[in-house]
């Protein structure tokens, strides 16, 4: 295997883009990404784009053939594959790349992930996020992707003594840390109130404790190594990816405090690598939904089980914090349009690695980690990323 | 040729219902939802009542205050989305009812919540070229919200008839200014029911982007400002809309209060600028300068600058009921009653 780095990344802003097209979304973060690489489109030699269901959301499936075609690459026939595992899509595209890169099959490929959510209804949005879920086993029967998460955040209360505003606490520093990215949907830092009060979406789950509908695309290029240096003097290292699986239904876990397929995909990470969890500067997390967020943390390891929300409550997961999470203002705050997503959290960790952050900059970052999240924890993916 | 309003009246159905009620029945909390959107209450038509009827209220109003002859109007356009009739013009009815028929030109209007004020463009054009000694422009609407939907909060009825002239012009209409793009944020297909709209999609990029356009198109083309201003009405699907608008325009709450009316009788769709305009009109001193922007989903704006003129003070405006005493004589009523007056309720064939 090879070394893998990331040489360029662009990013749309998210948000309701109304004045977007999908293929405007998508054409806009990667050449934003091959602009920054410094490559030249006749070096680029395969495209990945996560997607979760453009299908449903624009009427349009083949959405590779259709970003390659209107950024121009179609004209050098090299291949274009979308990639889709709901909530994780981009960031198997992301691995997908890396695999390409890392056998030695291509030394250039671009990776991207596009979401155009705003075009339906919003009932019809939240009813496409939903098949994230198990259709015939859960939606069928009235769950819905939101009362999923409420389950958990509600046992998780329950099996831990969690206080409510510990949950709700995750929103307030996402939005904090919004506020510091131009890009973000959501630029705006909030008040516990304000979540507390906010519209109830599913007992206890309120709109201020999920992440909103987005538009917006996210692209990286990455590079062989051993060439990175040609094209840019700050290449980021993709040190590991690891990717877990999990049962579709919630219903048939153990445990639904936890996920298993974080738990397995960090595993890996730390095997591969030899990075402690203690040694990691930042992380972006899956925050659909605050309580995810708290999950995610206690299994990667980063706290004790039953103790993010405290930790975050205590400015712990804050930058400047023991460890800093969803920096870009994470799912809640930035936004989530679901395909780009976990290509986003990439953008985010790259741009700390370089140093770029400004005034969200995490302070002499090293290591930052990624965990992209399908569905309740059935599909989780995890990357390692690291100063070259 | 100088053009403006010679006179105006109003109709605003007495009937009320509290989205407190509303949400009672849905299962919502409709008290927050009306504050959200700043809606007290709204009114309801009785079930005589379309706006046919509202129409002829608003222009019999408006011709109790002056003393022209009606077989001088010319022209008579009547803007709603609610028309009773598909095939079969409201404005014919109106016509005849104000005895201004048979030589007279009619039509109906529409444009979502803006046909009214689309009318007063082409009474004003009609005037000014000189075809026609008077026009008469009406907005009225009894406008549909599906049950349950965000719509049934607001969605109101009550409208507005405006004498356009040349002669004895209490307002005159400085000049008008319109913007028109294909945007489909709401809209009503033949035959259904209840309208469609884009959720979020009826804000920024419809609502704001419009109104923002044709308010700041309007004012350059007259060379004003906000600060020139005694009074502005924008149009306000909702409280919150116009009040969010005009603050990101430059103008003042103490601007837009007495043309704001949305909070306590809803919208009223195509009488809603009119009806601002008339609650302006009932108090407005000569010399005083009015801005107005109607909006129309589809999407348009069109825009107004109006000065008073001491004319106004020969009006007789005590002769016609004003704004506020049909929307401070008013009847509450249960969700039950506003189901059986909105025809809500299925009927045997031929009951009523």
């Amino acid at each position: 295997m090879r070394e893998v780095a990331i040489i360029g990344i662009g990013q749309t802003k998210f948000g309701e883009l109304w004045d977007l097209s999908f293929r405007e979304i998508g054409i806009q973060a990667g050449l934003a990404a091959v602009y920054d690489a410094n490559v030249a489109s006749e070096d680029i030699e395969a495209l990945y784009v996560g997607n979760m269901s453009a299908g449903r959301f624009i009427e349009q499936e083949h959405v590779a053939a259709l970003i390659a075609d209107y950024s121009g690459i179609a004209r050098d026939n090299i291949p274009a594959t979308r990639v889709e595992a709901a909530g994780a899509s981009g960031a198997v595209a992301i691995r997908q790349g890396y695999f390409d890169v890392a056998s030695g099959l291509h030394d250039i490929v671009v990776v991207g992930g596009a979401e155009k959510m705003t075009d339906v209804p919003d009932a019809q949005g939240a009813a496409i996020q939903d098949s994230a879920a198990d259709q015939q086993w859960e939606c069928t029967f009235g769950a819905t992707f939101p009362a999923l998460h409420a389950m958990i955040a509600q046992r998780y209360m329950h099996d831990y003594d969690v206080p409510r505003e510990h949950i709700a606490s995750v929103s307030v520093k996402n939005h904090k840390h919004g506020a510091l990215n131009p890009k973000a949907q959501f630029q705006k830092e909030i008040k516990l109130e304000t979540v507390l009060r906010s519209a109830l979406v599913a007992e206890p789950l309120r709109m201020f404790d999920c992440a909103p509908l987005s538009d917006g695309g996210a692209a990286v290029v990455m590079c062989s190594m051993d060439k990175a240096r040609k094209y840019t003097d700050s290449p980021v290292k993709i040190l590991a990816s690891s990717q877990s699986s999990d049962t579709l239904a919630l219903h048939h876990r153990s445990t639904i405090t936890s996920f298993g397929a974080t738990k397995a995909a960090m595993r890996k990470l730390t095997k591969r690598t030899g990075v402690d969890v203690s040694q990691i500067d930042l992380a972006e997390v899956h925050d659909n939904y605050t309580i995810s967020e708290l999950l995610a943390l206690e299994d990667i390891g980063f706290f004790p089980a039953g103790q993010a929300g405290k930790a975050t409550v205590d400015g712990q997961t804050q930058i400047g914090g023991r460890v800093a999470v969803n920096t870009s203002g994470g799912l809640k705050a930035r936004g989530d349009p679901i395909g780009a997503t976990g290509v986003a959290q990439i953008v985010e960790l790259v741009t700390q690695l370089r140093g770029e952050a400004g005034k969200r900059q995490v302070s002499n970052a090293k290591y930052g980690l990624a965990q992209s999240v399908g569905g309740t924890g059935s599909t989780v993916v995890m990357h390692l990323l690291g100063v070259a | 040729m100088e053009v403006g309003i010679v006179s105006y009246g109003a109709y605003i159905p007495r009937y009320r219902i509290a989205p407190k009620e509303i949400g009672r029945v849905w299962g919502s909390d409709g008290e927050a939802m009306g504050k959200n959107l700043m809606i007290f209450s709204k009114s309801v038509p009785s079930p005589d009542e379309d706006v046919i009827t509202i129409s002829v209220a608003a222009a019999r109003n408006m011709l109790k205050r002056c003393d022209i002859d009606p077989k001088d109007i010319g022209a008579l356009y009547v803007g709603s989305e609610s028309h009773p009739y598909a095939v079969k013009p409201t404005g014919s009815i109106v016509a005849e009812a104000i005895e201004a028929a048979p030589e007279i030109t009619v039509a109906d209007f529409e444009f979502a919540c803006k046909a009214g004020t689309a009318a007063i463009q082409t009474c004003m054009g009609l005037v000014g070229s000189g075809m026609v000694k008077y026009g008469v422009a009406i907005g009225a609407d009894t406008s549909q919200g599906a049950p349950g939907d965000a719509l049934e909060y607001s969605a109101s009825a009550g409208g507005a008839a405006f004498l356009i002239g040349s002669e004895k012009i209490i307002a005159t209409l400085n000049c008008t200014y319109s913007y028109t793009t294909d945007t489909p944020d709401f809209w009503r297909r033949d035959g259904q029911p209840y309208p469609s709209h884009g959720g979020r999609f009826t804000g920024e990029p419809a609502y704001f982007k419009h109104m923002t356009a044709c308010a700041l198109g309007t004012m350059k083309k007259a060379g004003t400002k906000p600060t020139d201003y005694q009074y502005a009405i924008f149009h306000q699907p909702n409280g919150k809309f116009p009040s969010r608008l005009a603050k990101q325009l430059g103008f003042t709450e103490d601007q837009i209060k007495t043309g704001l009316l949305t909070p306590y009788i809803g919208n009223t769709y195509s009488g809603a600028v009119p009806l601002g305009l008339s609650a302006v009109l009932d108090e407005a001193k000569p010399g005083d300068r009015i801005f107005a922007v109607a909006y129309g989903s589809g999407a348009g704006c069109d825009g107004f600058d109006i000065t008073v003129t001491n004319e106004i003070t020969k009006l007789r405006r005590e002769d016609a009921p004003s704004i506020k005493f049909m929307m401070e004589n008013n009847k509450f009523i249960d969700y039950a009653t506003y189901a059986r007056y909105r025809g809500k309720i299925k009927m045997k064939e031929g009951g009523e």
